[in-house]
């Protein structure tokens, strides 16, 4: 079956420097640093990566994360929580513009 | 939750020819070839310092991912006089650690004896006890008070600080006896601050991933077991779980075989793979064979010099020491990342 995304090209994440190599390895060094231990522990900013896999709904994420947070020691419930906190933020994100909506609805009536 | 062993069951994983032929069968870079590329190969042993005795495949539990292939219908123990040949070889062999295995080794009708002739021989003496034991029988309830008596380090597993993880694992109601029996050893003395009765745990992944940095875990292990429970232990060890008997039938069972072993070919480390357990370690089966490691003894790889298996019979250190260890692509899981041995992490 054809689909849009497929698994095993989370595998080939690295390819991308196949086309700008300059760029991408840029990115990657960068993307290393940010996981590290720091003021952040890498398991909290491992769940942090998970909630936003969520937000943006990034299937590849979303695996990599789920295992690594696995990896960093995390329970069922810990992965569930974070994907509340991007639910509530998204939901949250989405209610808070009805004031917009409101405004507008008021500005326009009698 | 399983009830039986792969061998009761007559699985086709359960014979170690079956495993070794099927962990050959992949694509994937030979563990040798890898130790060539650090000239470790063939791997040769170091001095011999910890002396690991597996007293039978008999257990209490039946873990989903036991590398013994253990349980209440394994038959397979120690008797005294291979117990005894334990003790003259230990005696000899200069190691400082005997490190005591099974299956459940409290269950050899044996094991206490054995125990007691050890401690005659000033070694530090460890039980890898999986706790449920303790509370299986009124018979075992007065384990924390022998292992007391013998100044025994306890080395115990628990997968995790909840009840849903440990129990999917180890099976249902452990995660609660468990509790319970680490209760009974800090209550007698094990695992407290400024305590020489040592009481260490065993954290391996309830599934087909990698452990997590060691001492952070540690860390989430103490704060949690303390505050929920309050339990107290020393050190944790992240140990990895090695394709191995039930572990490899679960995953290929769940379809996860490929992507673990690559995940463990790819966290490679040429220091892990330096400091391997089996260059300071032998271990001994229930009928008295040496091996290089337990996970090598479920394989039956066993240890021979000059085209001879070697067995306690004929113990001799020296020749023992100039053995080739035997590998093979389970070996990937102690190389794995941080590396993984029976006291956790080696790199
Ligand atoms: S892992 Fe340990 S406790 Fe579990 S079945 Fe195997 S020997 Fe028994
Ligand atoms: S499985 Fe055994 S022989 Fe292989 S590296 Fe690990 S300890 Fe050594």
């Amino acid at each position: 079956m054809k689909t849009y995304y497929n698994p095993e090209d989370l595998k080939k994440f690295g390819n991308i420097s196949e086309f700008e190599p300059n760029l991408s390895k840029k990115f990657f060094d960068y993307y290393g640093e940010v996981f590290k231990d720091g003021a952040l522990t890498a398991r909290e900013k491992s769940l942090i990566a998970l909630a936003v896999a969520h937000a943006v709904q990034c299937p590849y994420c979303i695996d990599a994360y789920t295992q690594d947070t696995m990896e960093k020691g995390c329970d069922e419930k810990q992965l569930m929580e974070a994907v509340h906190v991007a639910a509530a933020i998204k939901g949250g994100a989405a209610l808070v513009h009805g004031v917009q909506m409101m405004n507008k609805y008021k500005e326009l009536s009698m | 939750m399983i009830t039986k062993s792969l061998l009761a069951l007559k699985h086709n994983l359960s014979t170690s020819e079956n495993q070794i032929k099927f962990l050959g069968s992949s694509k994937l870079t030979m563990f040798s070839e890898k130790l060539e590329q650090q000239n470790l190969f063939p791997l040769t042993t170091n001095k011999l310092e910890i002396f690991q005795v597996n007293l039978g495949k008999m257990c209490n539990q039946v873990c989903k991912h036991c590398h013994v292939d253990a349980g209440p219908d394994r038959k397979e123990i120690m008797t005294r006089d291979t117990m005894q040949l334990c003790l003259d070889a230990i005696a000899k062999s200069g190691a400082h650690t005997v490190d005591l295995t099974g299956g459940a080794p409290e269950m050899n009708p044996d094991f206490r004896w054995f125990v007691e002739e050890l401690s005659k021989l000033n070694k530090n003496i460890i039980v890898r006890c999986n706790l449920t034991i303790i509370l299986a029988n009124k018979k075992y309830n007065d384990l924390p008070e022998f292992f007391k008596a013998h100044k025994i380090e306890v080395v115990s597993s628990l997968p995790y600080f909840t009840a849903s993880k440990t129990d999917s694992q180890r099976g249902d109601g452990v995660f609660e006896k468990s509790i319970l029996a680490l209760a009974m050893l800090n209550e007698v003395g094990y695992g407290l601050e400024g305590s020489e009765l040592k009481l260490n745990l065993v954290y391996n992944p309830s599934g087909a991933f990698l452990p997590p940095d060691q001492m952070a875990l540690e860390k989430e292990f103490k704060g949690k077991l303390k505050s929920l429970y309050n339990i107290s232990f020393n050190k944790l060890y992240a140990i990895t779980n090695l394709p191995v008997s039930r572990f490899l039938e679960y995953l290929v069972r769940s379809e996860n075989y490929d992507n673990y072993m690559e995940k463990l070919v790819n966290a490679y480390n040429p220091i892990a793979a330096e400091n391997v357990m089996c260059r300071n370690t032998l271990s001994v089966s229930w009928d008295g064979f040496i091996y290089d490691c337990d996970f090598n003894q479920m394989l039956e790889m066993r240890i021979d010099v000059e085209n001879k298996f070697q067995h306690l019979s004929n113990f001799d250190l020296n020749t023992v020491n100039k053995r080739n260890i035997k590998t093979n692509q389970h070996c990937y899981g102690c190389t794995a990342g941080a590396g993984s041995s029976c006291s956790g992490n080696v790199a």
